[in-house]
């Protein structure tokens, strides 16, 4: 088959139109998960831990009593350690609880360091995680400025005391953290733990969306993030 | 040529325990019966042919780990045009297979291979003291073999 040169020119026109088309439509319906924790709402119930015990329970995260052991997605942790910069010794805000998780960062050291790309970013900003190609080397838990990352050095099947069957646990040797649910996400469902808050202090959405319940609550309201001198950019906001 | 006796009688006791494995698998019928995994009930059809599973279920397995992990997809159409969601343990599992240790421990055990996938992946919701559940049915061989590798 012979190709003219009016031919060849013209397929190139129509694979250029092609592809920029579809980089236009990406960049229109982009999606960016990010999350809103309202601290004033969270701060209400003190000593709830609805959002947690969902959340370990949907990803049979198990409960390890030794604290070198432990393993955790979501938890709570002082005020004052999570946003040392933010608070003095007499801000109204020193003694509150905060939710920390995995911040899904726009630029994440984790997964710059991963030798394996067991961890990843994904499309939609989750920096999921495949356990199958985890090999332990915990490059990632040493990245992470967050503490988000948990190591099991033991098998945690004993500790995980009622597990759910439609998810996986992990094995020993590898590294977990929170992932945004995207199982979930995929049927149209918010994360688990946003569903379990009873104060709906958390609030989950799509941040390339202008119009989304989240990017409306980050317009009208005071809100922080961990580290942000560090550059990661991350996508969990904390309003104070 | 007193000594004959011995020698025939240690002969003949060396051999018997160099075929060992032999007779062991036999008397416990291993060799003969096959694996026999405990077909489901409930269901005529596989996701695919049953030469097509039979030969090359892992790779179908790892296929559908990629989609699921890697690319978010989770739906799996079949050479038949039926729709399955891409999941070890609620589709493979419950929907058919049933128990583990029925079925796909069966063929592993006698072809002596242990797969990792149920270190994780949870075998069935009443099964929580999963670990370690998969060797009870090896046979002395393949034990043997396992712990040679």
């Amino acid at each position: 088959m012979k190709i003219t040169r009016h031919a060849f020119l013209r397929m190139g026109g129509v694979s250029f139109l092609a592809v920029t088309g579809r980089k236009l439509l990406d960049a229109i319906t982009r999606t960016r998960w990010g999350m809103a924790i309202d601290t004033a709402k969270c701060l209400k119930e003190p000593n709830c831990t609805k959002c947690i015990e969902a959340c370990n329970h949907a990803h049979n995260v198990p409960e390890i009593p030794d604290r070198r052991h432990e393993i955790r997605w979501i938890w709570k942790a002082p005020f004052e350690n999570v946003f040392a910069s933010e608070v003095d010794q007499y801000s109204p805000l020193r003694a509150a609880p905060a939710m920390v998780l995995c911040n899904h960062c726009d630029d994440p050291p984790c997964v710059r360091v991963c030798p394996t790309q067991a961890t990843w970013k994904r499309e939609d900003g989750i920096v999921d995680m495949d356990w199958h190609r985890c090999i332990g080397c915990r490059y990632c838990v040493a990245a992470c400025p967050y503490g988000s990352r948990s190591f099991n050095w033991m098998d945690p099947r004993p500790y995980i005391h009622n597990p759910n069957p439609a998810f996986p646990t992990r094995t020993k040797g590898v590294v977990e953290k929170c992932t945004f649910c995207p199982e979930r996400l995929v049927a149209g469902r918010p994360p688990v733990c946003v569903e379990a808050c009873p104060e709906k202090a958390i609030v989950f959405g799509n941040l390339a969306d202008p119009h989304s319940e989240i990017r409306e609550l980050l317009r009208t309201r005071r809100h922080i993030r961990r580290k942000p001198e560090l550059g990661t950019n991350p996508s969990v906001f904390y309003i104070v | 040529m007193r000594d004959r006796g011995i020698i025939y009688g240690g002969l003949l006791l060396f051999l018997g325990f160099a075929t060992l494995p032999v007779w062991h698998n036999l008397t416990a019928g291993v060799t003969a019966k096959g694996p026999n995994p405990r077909l489901p009930v409930n269901a005529k059809q596989c996701v695919a042919p049953v030469e097509f599973m039979r030969t090359s279920h892992m790779s179908l397995l790892l296929d559908w780990r990629e989609n699921v992990v890697r690319r978010g997809g989770r739906d799996f159409t079949a050479f038949n045009g039926k729709h399955y969601p891409m999941s070890l343990t609620s589709t493979c599992l419950e929907q058919c297979h049933g128990a583990k240790a029925d079925f796909c421990d069966r063929c592993h055990n006698y072809a002596a291979v242990s797969p990792p996938c149920w270190n994780c992946h949870l075998d069935s919701p009443r099964d929580s003291k999963v670990a370690g559940g998969a060797d009870h049915r090896l046979t002395w061989s393949a034990a043997l073999l396992r712990s040679a590798r």
